[in-house]
């Protein structure tokens, strides 16, 4: 078993536009260790998006390796990285991507159903859930009764609510108002501090980027060495102390 | 069932007006289907209605029908000599010789006149037929053109109601009586005295077929094994219940006809409801990659799809029952390549036909969802992020 939550080893994703190959990873090293918030940071087009959706076995590489707890995902089959992504995996989305026919709680209990969980304990897990993020009050609101940052509320209740090893938000605040985009943030920041949360998070906005433990960048599809900021790169973020 | 069942349901009613369009066409079809069925049930049911289980049919050797069997009266004083053959409380036994023709009567729905039935029998023949009631006026008297017509002719034809005279034969018969004989064939006949339509008819010694109640179903099969092989009778006889069983073939056109309209529209429902559940998939593109990132496998997808589509059309199967549900009970008649005369019956809708229409829905629901539900499983999770 690695000591680390989150390895990949050389990761490489190529992505084909008729007889072209297009690099949009090249042999990615990237360690993430239990309790860790890494920001993964870059300009458009830079890798970050695809890193993590390999990492969340949203996709497969074209090279390399990924383990998440110890288990190569890449090694799964099609329905047991299913249930992987289920157990060990909490993805929150730049759209929030809650199902607009169900209400908040629905939205939150979903992952649930997947368990042997009980109506009754999905239930109050879900509650649970939605209580951490502060919507304890809008159990039965469809999404659109509710604000961006309470969608993205909602959303992150949803990635929680399975006690998943990692959280992978994609840039989590990308349509949120500033005021709404804080409330995320300082939700994120709380998960990983109070709750032991390992995340990891694309962001391009430094202010979000600051709330991480330790930030990463890419460029070009290249994971750059821990400290080190893409050249043409304009604002150096420092990670939060 | 993973993804739950209020997802189908509520986006179902999301879009109320796609739903709804999809839904009625798939109930259109269905009414087709039940409508032809309960068609057919209905008939069947006055049929098999008209047939007492001890009933021997008695008619000449090759004729296919009452209409066009002679007996004489010779053959009827010989059938009546048969053993096994049941009796009335004064000892006579209960065999009815009759004589079967058809007159035109013409209603507002048929100006050109519809051929209707007349029996001419006697008071036994009468008294053979328990469920047939008198419920207006009274019997036919013997050596009188009188009529007694059942409630479904009553019913249907102006010319054929109480007090009315119809010429046939050599005068006018006045209707005297109306009988109410249930949903069985009588309420389809007119019924007069045997003695004075076979004088009008100049058949008093070719009358059609002989009625014969059996004592029991042991002596039934002996009493046709004995009528049927005795060559001096030179006569068929059958159970009247096969009889009428072999007429709900005059049915089969309109079955035929019928199953093959619905069939035509099932398929273009079918992809209506294809329609619907691809441009569903299409507009849920991201929920689906939603729900395969929360750990919804490709079969989890493909069942909540599936599923949805039979939701629909078993909205389509329910909302085609009820249209049809008005029909039930309603009086029609059709013409009978047996009898060459109108059968009059009633739709019937039962639960088995209800049961049918909602099984024929689903089969829609099936074929139209299955391979939109197969294009959303396989819906590789970025694409379908980024679709939506």
């Amino acid at each position: 078993m690695s000591e680390w939550v989150i390895e990949t080893r050389n990761l490489t994703k190529e992505f084909r536009r008729a007889q072209f190959k297009i690099p949009a990873l090249k042999n990615a090293d990237l360690h993430v260790q239990k309790g860790e918030f890494v920001a993964l940071m870059g300009p458009s087009g830079s890798g970050k998006s695809t890193l993590l959706h390999l990492i969340a076995a949203m996709d497969r590489p074209t090279g390399g390796e990924v383990f998440v707890m110890g288990q190569d995902v890449g090694k799964l089959s099609e329905g047991a990285v299913a249930r992987w992504r289920n157990a060990h995996i909490g993805f929150v989305f730049q759209s929030f991507n809650l199902i607009p026919v169900l209400t908040a709680l629905e939205n939150v209990e979903l992952p649930l159903k997947l368990t042997k969980l009980g109506k009754s304990k999905r239930i109050e897990h879900a509650k649970k859930a939605l209580d951490v993020v502060g919507l304890s009050d809008r159990l039965h609101h469809a999404p659109r009764q509710l604000s961006g940052g309470q969608e993205q509320r909602v959303a992150i209740a949803r990635a929680i609510v399975t006690d998943p090893d990692v959280i992978l938000a994609d840039e989590p605040t990308g349509n949120l108002d500033s005021g709404s985009a804080q409330d995320v943030l300082t939700l994120l920041g709380r998960l990983n501090k109070e709750f032991g949360k390992t995340i990891v998070m694309v962001t391009h906005d430094p202010h979000a980027a600051r709330t991480a433990s330790r930030i990463r960048y890419l460029d070009k599809g290249e994971l750059l060495p821990e400290g080190q900021v893409p050249e043409d790169w304009a604002l150096t973020i420092p990670a939060k102390e | 069932m993973k993804i739950p069942l209020t997802y189908n349901l509520r986006n179902l009613t999301v879009r109320k007006t796609t739903t709804v369009m999809t839904a009625l066409g798939i109930a259109l079809t269905v009414a087709v289907l039940l409508s032809v069925a309960a068609l057919v049930q209905g008939l069947r049911t006055s049929l098999q209605a008209s047939a007492h289980p001890l009933h021997v049919l008695v008619t000449r050797k090759g004729s296919t029908a009452e209409l066009n069997s002679i007996t004489t009266p010779e053959q009827f004083q010989t059938v009546k000599a048969k053993p096994g053959i049941a009796k009335n409380a004064q000892g006579e036994p209960r065999v009815s010789q009759e004589l079967i023709t058809v007159v035109v009567l013409e209603s507002p729905e048929n100006p050109a006149g519809i051929n209707i039935t007349v029996r001419g029998l006697t008071a036994v023949g009468m008294a053979m037929r328990e469920d047939a009631r008198l419920v207006e006026g009274r019997m036919f008297r013997t050596g009188q053109r009188e009529i007694v017509v059942g409630r479904g002719i009553a019913e249907r034809y102006p010319m054929a109601r109480m007090g009315r005279k119809i010429e046939f034969g050599r005068g006018y018969w006045e209707v005297v009586g109306v009988v109410d004989a249930g949903r069985s064939a009588a309420s389809s006949e007119m019924f007069v005295d045997l003695n004075q339509l076979a004088a009008d008819q100049g058949r008093q010694s070719a009358l059609s077929s002989i009625l014969v109640r059996a004592a029991d179903q042991v002596s039934m099969q002996a009493l046709m094994n004995e009528l049927s092989s005795d060559r001096g009778l030179n006569l068929d006889a059958q159970a009247e219940k096969a009889y009428y069983e072999a007429q709900t073939s005059s049915a089969a056109p309109i079955q035929i006809v019928g199953t093959f309209v619905a069939v035509i529209m099932a398929i273009g429902s079918s992809f209506a409801a294809m329609n619907t559940m691809y441009a569903a998939v299409a507009r849920r593109a991201a929920e689906i990659g939603t729900l395969r990132v929360l750990g919804f496998s490709r079969l989890g997808i493909l069942t909540s799809f599936f599923i949805e589509s039979l939701l629909l059309s078993l909205l389509g199967g329910l909302l085609g029952c009820l249209l049809v549900l008005p029909l039930n009970n309603m009086q029609t008649a059709i013409g009978s390549f047996v009898t060459f005369s109108e059968i009059s019956f009633q739709f019937e809708i039962t639960p088995q036909i209800m049961m049918v229409g909602l099984l024929f829905s689903l089969i829609m629901g099936a074929t139209g969802g299955l391979f939109p539900a197969g294009s959303a499983a396989r819906k590789q999770i970025l694409v379908a992020l980024r679709q939506g």
